[in-house]
């Protein structure tokens, strides 16, 4: 897939950003639409009106700030969050919401950031997994991945934190089979469910 | 994946007149010229990234005020086009009256996808058939001249069609229509004059004889708006099991409904609705009139099933689905009884 033109100086040129720089050649092509779309209110939203095929800017709000982003319609959450913003945290892996790597939440529900288009995030707040710690003070639920060996390649990890987070959020007792449900969409190839369910009962007994 | 450009709907009336193709259309299509609508837009992506249809414009119905209720009264529930999955689970009409449909809904997608999938999308999704997904296979559906899931020895047809199976062998989807169907649902329409219309759920389905290009007799500018379904009587019971390869998350292999009112043990009224056994979710009549103004007993039950799967013809490899639906469907007699 084509990578969107970030528009951002990079400090310096990680491997990622030279796919994407690599990739600016082609945006070069795509007609900028000139004005800002502020989805934080709502009566600046183009009423009935046509958005181009072309980049478009865009507010969104994630992790509690109001960033800028240059998507295009056909720009997904997760290219827009890795791409646009380097938040890189959250993995694609099948893109097309068969695995749930890609789980962010939109005003605290997880959804599957790969199958949700950037266009129809709107006013609803992001909360990806960079959003989930506190600075560099890991969740109670990422601590006890560690402690439980709960990671293996680690591309599922963000993913599966996403759901057991939600989960301790809404039931402070989960149950075996409560933890199991919750994760029910998240898919891990190294099968580390055990150590999954396992790390997220010791959170939530850590967080009563 | 193609560049499309993005229609913001602010009405029904306003949706309706931007879309000039179906997404079943959409396929035949050499280049994008199509608008089509999107609205939890799972099943569009999903096709848009496959590279199975190519649309100019998606129209996003997604945001269109009213759309996203969802009410129960004493003629029934009303559930508007872009209520989610999640929604419905959580509604506590659902969970209290129609047990067969919070089942249903529960076990589809995963946590994440139910979120985000409305109903309107989830009934009128394309098939999961694996060679109708692979823009590789022109398969009948995409217009080609063969069914590939059909092939005796190449064919991978494990989760495929039992019964009318004879062109497309694809199952429907949505396991959560199967529900709908037994509930006898239907579904309001509103085409581009703005004229609305209520379609039963069981002429809502298009089978592969009568237009294998399709699923649905959704038409251009055809906009679902509401789904409804009449209130279940007082002694009315319900079941609904799905049966899955994996236990966390699975497409159906086998998924039944049972909806019927009893007397006692006397069954008065009954629909029993097979999904993932034909191409479009089905009604076991034969199976019905087994239990029709009768007890039901283990040996109605057990012939009831029976009858069910009477005209089946499994493929190479999905002869499984014959005893799985027939203990399923004397499981969920038994247990209505």
């Amino acid at each position: 897939m084509k990578k969107l033109a970030s528009g951002k100086s990079k400090k310096s040129i990680s491997r990622r950003g030279f796919i994407r720089g690599a990739g600016l050649t082609t945006a070069g092509t795509v007609v900028l639409n000139s004005g800002v779309l502020a989805f934080e209110h709502k009566e600046s939203y183009p009423k009935g009106d046509l958005i181009a095929e072309g980049a478009v800017e865009i507010k969104m709000k994630v992790n509690g700030l109001s960033r800028t982003l240059s998507v295009e319609p056909r720009t997904t959450l997760a290219d827009a969050l890795r791409d646009q913003l380097d938040m890189t945290g959250t993995k694609i892996v099948c893109d097309r919401g068969s695995c749930s790597a890609c789980t962010v939440y939109l005003d605290g529900k997880p959804i599957n950031s790969c199958m949700t288009m950037a266009l129809d995030v709107g006013q609803q707040e992001v909360t990806t997994i960079e959003g989930i710690s506190s600075g560099e003070k890991l969740h109670p639920v990422q601590e006890a991945f560690i402690e439980h060996d709960a990671t293996q390649c680690g591309y599922c990890t963000p993913g599966m934190v996403m759901s057991c987070v939600h989960l301790l959020k809404h039931n402070s007792n989960p149950t075996l089979d409560d933890v199991k449900h919750a994760t029910r969409g998240n898919l891990c190839r190294c099968g580390t469910y055990p150590h999954v369910f396992k790390a997220t009962l010791s959170a939530a007994e850590k967080m009563k | 994946m193609n560049k499309f450009s993005w229609y913001e709907a602010k009405s029904v009336e306003d949706a309706v007149k931007q879309v000039n193709n179906t997404v079943s259309e959409e396929l035949y299509l050499p280049s994008g010229k199509a608008a089509i609508f999107k609205s939890g837009g799972i099943d569009v992506l999903d096709l848009v990234k496959e590279g199975l249809i190519q649309p100019k414009t998606i129209v996003n119905v997604r945001n269109i005020p009213g759309l996203n209720k969802i009410s129960f009264d004493d003629n029934g529930l009303r559930i508007g086009a872009n209520v989610t999955l999640a929604e419905i689970e959580g509604n506590e009409a659902v969970k209290t009256r129609y047990a067969a449909l919070h089942e249903a809904v529960a076990h589809a997608a995963t946590p994440q996808l139910r979120n985000m999938s409305t109903i309107a999308g989830n009934l009128a999704q394309r098939t999961r058939c694996w060679y109708f997904r692979s823009s590789d296979h022109p398969c009948f559906r995409k217009g080609g001249d063969k069914c590939f899931a059909k092939h005796s020895e190449t064919g991978q047809n494990e989760n495929h069609a039992i019964l009318e199976n004879d062109r497309c062998v694809s199952v429907y989807a949505s396991s959560v229509a199967t529900a709908l169907l037994a509930y006898q649902g239907s579904v309001m329409i509103t085409n581009g004059k703005m004229e609305s219309r209520q379609v039963p759920l069981s002429e809502f389905f298009v089978a592969p004889d009568q237009d294998v290009s399709r699923e649905n007799i959704l038409e251009p500018n055809d906009l679902i708006t509401e789904i409804s379904v009449p209130a279940p009587d007082m002694n009315t019971k319900s079941y609904y099991s799905k049966q899955v390869q994996r236990a966390s998350y699975d497409w159906s292999m086998a998924d039944v409904a049972i909806v019927a009112q009893m007397n006692g043990d006397t069954c008065e009224k009954i629909t029993i609705t097979l999904g993932a056994a034909a191409p479009i979710p089905i009604r076991a009549y034969e199976a019905e009139k087994i239990v029709l103004n009768k007890k039901i007993n283990e040996e109605r039950a057990t012939r009831a099933a029976k009858v069910a799967m009477e005209n089946a013809k499994p493929l190479s490899k999905n002869s499984y689905k014959l005893p799985l639906f027939e203990s399923i469907i004397k499981q969920g007699l038994l247990e209505i009884a």
